[in-house]
């Protein structure tokens, strides 16, 4: 994920490393560069910030603002209905009212049980499908197009697949119907707008399998199989070179890619809408419907909602990174 | 003799674990374009009966509605095209100074900067929308393009930054100086020297950029107000009927350009870039 950092040979903006004593630090041989610091013109001092501009202010307004607007709705400040008190009334009443507490709570744990459910298994699938991918083979080069073709089918689309596919008078069904498993479309298991969220959780991993194995496979392909072939010539085995030599090389990349799908799932709605039912219903469903509500009150609950989705995301996230900072080295 | 055998032994089990490797590079192939291929089925069906695996009845209903005169979806493509193309301009030119900054320097608070930049993937789009859409509405940006392509960038430029600062890391801003010393102007030598040194990179910024707006329903939904019709829009609203070989066909219309495009550009991507976390925003 992180941007690669190098510092850089020549340094054509003095302006941003020799004026200032407490920088020097960061360029091994800035004090030869003493005779360039005379020449910082203003543009050089101002030339990082100036550049990072246009991006920061896309960041801070849009995102930024949109967030910290959000959050002040969700504390119950709407000016435009006359609304300047701040309090949590709003979070109140979805955690522990009688009305919104039970749906609450079961959405947040069905969230939470198909962000995580998805992650995993896609985690681990990508990481067999991209063992299977790596080794060479006829067709590979087919195998490996045909692999990476839904990575531009957007959500919409997968979820519409999926309902095509497992729904109890979809192509499974048929399939299983032509075998004389089933007389009728009932007999079928409800896979699709399900209690449990299967059917999010087969959209998500079908959408995230290869996103991931791309990752995981552009990490073996760069690797090559030089550090294999020497843990082979000390004598590891097949286990023990996939434990101790492919596992630790690739992990990086598979976490950084598992973090991407928990947040993007977490947060999605497209699949959640079309996929899943009244009750439990996931957290951003419940929070859209809120915020269609023609009474301009009831924002303020969709917005609360949201609000601990995002901090919930965000936590769980940062708490990820930390725990795979200290277990993964990372270089 | 024992040598042979075992010489025998091992090249049979060998030929086993091929064999059985191939099966499970099959089945994976087919688990993932069984999805894709219901699709096709779908589109050119007509009085698909129950147990029936394959229709029986083609017809090409769906695809005359879709090109019917009154049919939504000429203006859904052309409107996603629009923002498309727009978002994936602006971000590129707004992306490109910041990426090189990134790039090419270290300076106090770099750390914060790309945190700040990339937190949009890990904040969900439906808390950012939700914040904007009053304002939007009361700066009269709900409802049109420009609203919402405004806020398609909010999910882009994390990707067109990163993938463009990747570039620029190893990119020699020495190049550029000689040709300045040799009298190009800065318009001359961003066009002969800056721009052919980091095209590949802009080309798989530019390709992230528009699949992400492409594939973008709930902020064009909550910003567009019903007003700004895309192809994922009416997707989903034709999604709710019941009309089968309809949803097939405009699934497949909308998803057709997005594959185009991964195809046409496959050739400048390389899974390694940090960039490709973009396809986890689809």
């Amino acid at each position: 994920m992180g941007v690669k950092k190098r510092v850089p040979a020549k340094i054509s903006a003095p302006g941003c490393g020799i004026a200032r004593a407490g920088w020097l630090g960061y360029y091994p041989q800035a004090h030869k560069r003493g005779k360039e610091a005379a020449i910082v013109t203003v543009w050089d001092r101002w030339r990082i910030p100036i550049m990072l501009t246009p991006t920061l202010a896309v960041i801070i307004f849009l995102f930024l603002g949109g967030l910290t607007y959000g959050a002040l709705v969700s504390l119950g400040w709407q000016p435009i209905i006359g609304r300047t008190e701040i309090s949590l009334r709003a979070y109140h009443s979805i955690m522990f009212s009688e009305q919104y507490a039970e749906a609450f709570w079961q959405g947040l744990a069905l969230t939470i049980w198909v962000s995580v459910g998805s992650t995993v298994i896609s985690a681990l699938l990508a990481l067999a499908s991209a063992l299977l991918l790596r080794r060479s083979f006829f067709g590979k080069r087919l195998a490996t197009f045909l692999y990476q073709l839904n990575l531009p089918v957007p959500h919409v689309v997968a979820a519409i697949g999926i309902l095509f596919l497992f729904s109890q008078s979809g192509l499974l069904s048929r399939t299983g119907a032509q075998l004389g498993l089933f007389d009728f479309p009932r007999d079928f298991p409800i896979l699709v707008k399900d209690r449990f969220g299967i059917g999010m959780m087969l959209s998500f991993v079908w959408k995230e399998v290869p996103f991931v194995g791309v990752i995981v496979l552009a990490v073996l392909q760069s690797l090559g199989v030089d550090y294999e072939d020497l843990a082979r010539s000390l004598g590891a085995n097949r286990w023990q070179r996939f434990v101790y030599v492919i596992l630790p090389l690739v992990m990086p990349g598979l976490l950084s890619g598992s973090i991407l799908v928990f947040a993007f799932t977490f947060g999605s709605y497209e699949v959640p809408a079309i996929l899943g039912v009244r009750f439990p219903r996931m957290l951003t469903v419940t929070a859209v419907r809120f915020f269609q509500n023609p009474d301009l009150n009831a924002r303020t609950e969709g917005m609360a909602i949201s609000v601990i989705i995002s901090i919930i995301v965000f936590f769980l996230v940062l708490g990820y990174m930390w725990l795979s900072r200290r277990t993964v080295r990372q270089d | 003799m024992v040598a042979q055998l075992a010489n025998h032994d091992h090249s049979a089990r060998q030929r086993l674990l091929r064999a059985l490797h191939y099966a499970a590079v099959v089945l994976l192939i087919f688990l993932l374009l069984t999805p894709l291929i219901a699709f096709l089925f779908n589109a050119f069906s007509f009085r698909w009966f129950y147990p029936q695996l394959f229709p029986t009845e083609l017809s090409l209903r769906a695809w005359e509605s879709i090109v019917a005169a009154n049919s939504k979806v000429p203006e859904a493509l052309l409107n996603s095209t629009i923002l498309a193309v727009g978002v994936t301009v602006s971000s590129v030119v707004i992306g490109l100074p910041a990426a090189r900054a990134l790039g090419l320097y270290k300076f106090r608070g770099k750390r914060v900067i790309e945190f700040l930049i990339i937190s949009p993937t890990i904040v969900p789009g439906i808390a950012v929308a939700m914040g904007l859409n009053i304002n939007f509405i009361r700066w009269g940006l709900s409802g049109n393009l420009l609203g919402v392509g405004l806020v398609h960038l909010v999910p882009v430029m994390p990707y067109v930054v990163l993938t463009l600062a990747g570039v620029f890391a190893n990119y020699d801003p020495d190049f550029e100086q000689q040709a300045r010393s040799l009298g190009a102007g800065a318009l001359r030598t961003f066009w002969h020297v800056t721009l052919p040194a980091i095209f590949p990179g802009i080309v798989v910024a530019s390709l992230f950029a528009y699949l992400i707006s492409w594939s973008q329903y709930i902020l064009t939904f909550l910003i567009g107000a019903g007003q700004v019709i895309t192809m994922p829009v009416l997707l989903f609203s034709t999604a709710s009927g019941s009309n089968n070989p309809l949803i097939a066909a405009m699934s497949l219309v909308f998803v057709a350009p997005a594959i185009l495009i991964l195809v046409l550009t496959a050739r400048f991507l390389s899974g390694k870039s940090s960039a490709i976390g973009g396809f986890g925003q689809l």
